[in-house]
């Protein structure tokens, strides 16, 4: 890819610097001077016009050629022959990531540093695009249909992803992660994200019963095990998470903040505010600090 | 006043058209401001998102259709017939019918922000996005109201241009001799013919699936979210060659005139501009890469998109041959005519970008592409306008624009242009998605951002010295006299000068130099035809139902493409039959009236056409009861759009022969009969697609 940019910036580079030279020479040289005649006449000439008529298409020839040959590399099979190894959906204004073996997360997908994975993409509500520039191609994300990429990351570390089609209000907000870890670290952690979270105890388990009274659970899921499609993100593990709601660090402070002004961290999210006391936050932050 | 209301004369719907643009110009721009405001800094709070999506949105929908459509058509109203040696347009009073529905569009898509909120999921507003679900305030009605009213005038305006053109020229004036702009115009409009109905059809999908609750965009209850897309770019894509190919036509006529030197391979100019219409046709899928659509269909759209920089190569060479071996004058006009050249390089290089499909998977919607289309169609368009509004000031107003603040002009606009927006490049390959209301601090993103609004200010000045220089000049400006520039086509002439090259006014001069006794008088009225001072209809209508068709062909694929998901239930195929035969038997009918021109003939088509009606009437009827409606299904959806737009038309077919029933031997009768076949031809595709 990067060579294929490096390739078009060169040809393109080259036809600008011809094109800027013939017009300074034009301005430069052929400037009026006083008293000069006018110019001759000159309708054109066929055997210049066939040139630059044939030049560039062989250009684009070449570009279109190696275009091809890039695409066959870089891209996925639209019907691939296997399962894929996660799904991934775009929802306003969040991703969601489910993988065969019952893991379920948001906004931050692993996936094993130096494998290649088929990633099924979809949308539950408008068109979003799912694009990690640094692992893979971007693709639109559309309701009722799906498309598939390969993701992939050399080495480990952290990559940013992000929306790339507009889709509301929050789309400038749609950010994710994509965590690239050594093979055992991601089976461990495929395994940890597929098992139910241990249960509350003390302060978290008041929170837990304000979640069920609130009805916290109509929009987000707590178990795996839930594959309802909820319009708000699974929490399941969520204090095991980087960042919360794409961009923010996962802090019980900012925790807090989510739980009590969600308004405020991503104006227009479908989350409404909840007006609770000051109790009732730290015990639902307690209960959500209790997922990991 | 009244006599501007109510005109009809070329000149002043011209002026009318470009001061309305004009006017929006400065909307547009202040939009544009508040955007780059808001950017100026990572995690700003000086927009909510609401305002930022209402702002791009209007910015997007107010320059394409609101400003360069106008100004664009505004000025080939005032030149065209004088280009041609005309008198007037065609239809002088359908010119006049266009403008309003541009006035009517255009406030009705100001009067969003008074009805609750302006549209605001972008100027292609994707489905679902779109629809009543995820845009429940009405700002996205009228967003689609207006574009159809303002893309029924563009569509008026085009047939007029296309039949002024082929009927109007003077004697002598062969079509390889008119001026190059005329040439474009003429592509440009039956592009607009053949595109605009695209876009009316999925405006109008839109609108029934928002207020009448179909389901053509929605995947919920089956419907597609991909085929607004294909829709919308069928006409999006020639939408941009019509944004452009009039700025070619004006710098095919401006820089010859101050390089001294006849346009460099006419023909080449000519036949790459066709070139482009034919191709522009073939590539709107590259606005839909990022959609996973199999290799073969994005491999067929790269080769397109990317044969189509062949012909617009051809330009940028034709225009720099046309300056070399010339004696260049340096006049502002000529300076923004050079600019264009270096500036539409740009935008037209990195265009390639995006049919190099890998490349488009990372460029596109980042601020690569918003790079891309301005150098399109600021350093295109813009800059072309620049040049003609300096060119053809003295043409409108009798006084040239001052020279002085023209070179203010022109540094700031394409200082502040290359400001703005090449730093936009980087961006885009930075990471930064497009319409994004803020972005996070990360490196060189606020730097770059911070110099892109500079340049928004200096780009804002530099407009701003024009409209002073234009209101100064206006009063104060120097009397230009008929021909200042010593051109050489027909609008710059005092007197009639018959036509026997290119360059009409050029041989005239030279004629005129070699005797010397000095002018001639000239022969009286040789450059006015005067063959159609009234208009031939029929051509006029022929074009129409052209660009119809398009519109009707687009319903019924959408009826095809929805077939698999529950077809035709209880649908009459004997009785519809039988009124169809009625209706084709009242083609019949019709054209005997148009011949014969009898009151008995006109009766029979219109009792025919009622018992059609009364007929799809009955087949509704029946539908209903099985409760079979608009929003119950998809067949319901598609069926009764296409059968009810159907029934509309031959409504209005009824009206307009109960309107010549007084006065059968009216010439209009001709183009009625014509419209009332297309009716009948297109319910016999209808009822073969939907009953066979």
């Amino acid at each position: 890819m990067a060579v294929l940019f490096a390739q078009y910036l060169a040809v393109a580079a080259v036809i600008f610097t011809v094109v800027a030279v013939l017009v300074v020479y034009a301005i430069v040289r052929y400037r009026a001077r006083p008293g000069a005649p006018e110019p001759r006449e000159s309708h054109g000439s066929r055997a210049a016009e066939i040139a630059w008529t044939a030049i560039p298409l062989a250009i684009v020839l070449g570009l279109f050629v190696l275009t091809v040959r890039t695409m066959a590399f870089v891209d996925a099979p639209q019907q691939p022959e296997r399962a894929p190894d996660l799904t991934i959906t775009g929802h306003q204004w969040w991703w969601l990531a489910r993988y065969p073996g019952g893991a379920v997360t948001a906004n931050e997908i692993h996936i094993p540093a130096g494998r290649r994975l088929l990633a099924r993409v979809d949308a539950a509500d408008v068109i979003h695009d799912f694009w990690a520039p640094e692992l893979a191609r971007k693709i639109d994300a559309i309701p009722g249909r799906e498309s598939y990429i390969w993701l992939e990351a050399d080495a480990p570390g952290v990559y940013q992803g992000t929306c790339s089609e507009f889709c509301g209000m929050q789309h400038a907000g749609m950010h994710f992660q994509v965590i690239a870890e050594p093979e055992g670290q991601f089976s461990a952690w495929l395994e940890r994200q597929a098992a139910p979270p241990s249960p509350p105890e003390g302060l978290a388990a008041d929170g837990a019963r304000l979640f069920s009274e609130r009805k916290c659970g109509d929009c987000h899921a707590v178990l795996p095990s839930d594959t309802r499609l909820l319009s708000g993100p699974p929490l399941g593990h969520v204090a095991s998470r980087m960042r919360l709601g794409g961009d923010r660090a996962n802090t019980p402070a900012n925790m807090a903040l989510w739980v009590n002004e969600p308004q405020t961290i991503k104006p227009g999210n479908r989350m409404p505010d909840q007006h609770l006391s000051a109790a009732d936050v730290q015990a639902l932050t307690a209960y959500m600090e209790s997922l990991r | 006043m009244r006599n501007w209301l109510a005109t009809t004369d070329h000149k002043r719907v011209g002026i009318s058209y470009m001061l309305l643009a004009l006017f929006f110009l400065l909307v547009g721009g202040v939009e544009a401001m508040l955007l780059r405001a808001q950017l100026a800094q990572p995690n700003l709070k000086f927009l909510s998102p609401e305002a930022y999506d209402q702002a791009f949105t209007m910015h997007g929908t107010t320059m394409i259709f609101l400003v360069v459509t106008p100004v664009l058509i505004g000025f080939t109203v005032y030149l065209l017939p004088l280009m041609i040696g005309a008198r007037q347009l065609a239809y002088p009073r359908l010119s006049s019918l266009a403008f309003w529905l541009q006035v009517a569009g255009s406030v009705l898509l100001y009067t969003s922000f008074a009805a609750g909120g302006a549209p605001d999921a972008g100027w292609f507003s994707y489905a679902p996005l779109s629809e009543t679900p995820y845009s429940p305030h009405p700002g996205l009605d009228f967003w689609a109201l207006s574009l159809l009213l303002l893309s029924m005038g563009s569509i008026l305006s085009a047939i007029n241009f296309i039949v002024t053109i082929a009927r109007l020229r003077a004697p002598g004036m062969t079509i390889r001799r008119v001026p190059l702009f005329v040439w474009m115009t003429l592509v440009n409009s039956s592009l607009i013919v053949f595109a605009m109905p695209a876009l009316n059809a999925a405006l109008a999908m839109l609108l029934i699936d928002r207020r009448l609750n179909a389901h053509f965009f929605t995947p919920a209850q089956g419907g597609s979210a991909l085929l607004w897309q294909h829709y919308f770019w069928i006409f999006g894509h020639p939408e941009v060659y019509i944004l452009v190919l009039p700025a070619f036509g004006m710098i095919s006529e401006i820089i010859p005139v101050f390089s001294r030197k006849p346009i460099f391979g006419y023909d080449f100019m000519a036949g790459s501009t066709l070139a482009i219409a034919f191709l522009s046709y073939g590539v709107w899928v590259h606005h839909m890469f990022a959609v996973a659509l199999g290799k073969v269909v994005l491999s067929a759209f790269a080769a397109s998109s990317m044969l189509i920089a062949v012909p617009t190569g051809v330009k940028i060479f034709s225009w720099t041959a046309t300056m070399i071996g010339g004696s260049i004058r340096f006049t502002t006009a000529m300076l923004f005519a050079i600019a264009f050249l270096l500036e539409f390089t740009i935008g037209g290089l990195s265009g390639i970008g995006f049919a190099m499909v890998p490349l488009d998977w990372q460029l596109t919607d980042t601020y690569f592409v918003v790079a891309h289309f301005h150098y399109v169609l600021f350093g295109g368009t813009a800059l072309a306008l620049f040049a003609a509004a300096y060119y053809w000031f003295p043409k409108f107003s009798g006084r040239l624009l001052n020279e002085s603040m023209g070179k203010w002009n022109f540094w700031l606009v394409v200082i502040g242009l290359n400001l703005t927006f090449f730093v936009q490049h980087i961006l885009g390959l930075l990471g930064m998605p497009r319409r994004v209301y803020t972005y996070p601090d990360l490196p060189w993103w606020g730097a770059l951002n911070v110099i892109s609004t500079f340049g928004a200010v200096i780009l804002g000045l530099g407009s701003l010295v024009f409209v002073v220089n234009m209101l100064a000049s206006l009063v104060f400006g120097a009397k230009a006299g008929p021909d200042p520039w010593d051109a050489w086509t027909l609008e710059w002439a005092e007197t009639a000068v018959p036509v026997r090259s290119r360059r009409p006014l050029w041989d005239w001069k030279r004629e005129a130099k070699r005797q010397e006794s000095g002018v001639r008088s000239p022969e009286s009225g040789v450059t006015a035809s005067g063959r159609l001072e009234t208009g031939d209809s029929r051509a006029g209508m022929g074009l129409f139902v052209l660009s119809e068709s398009v519109f009707f062909f687009l319903l019924i694929v959408a009826y095809e493409y929805f077939r698999s998901s529950g077809g035709a239930v209880g649908l009459h195929l004997r009785e519809t039959g039988i009124f169809t035969a009625c209706l084709l038997a009242s083609g019949f009918t019709v054209w005997r009236a148009s011949v014969t021109r009898g009151r008995a003939w006109l009766l029979a088509t219109i009792a025919l056409g009622l018992v059609f009606l009364l007929g799809q009437g009955r087949e509704y009827w029946g539908l209903l009861e099985q409760h079979v409606t608009i929003s119950s299904s998809l067949f319901g959806t598609t069926f009764f759009t296409v059968a009810g737009f159907h029934a509309l038309h031959v409504v209005a077919g009824l009206l307009a022969l109960a309107a010549v029933w007084k006065t059968p031997k009216s010439r209009m009768l001709a183009p009625i009969s014509l419209y009332w076949q297309f009716g009948s031809l297109v319910w016999l595709a209808i009822f073969c697609v939907v009953y066979l």
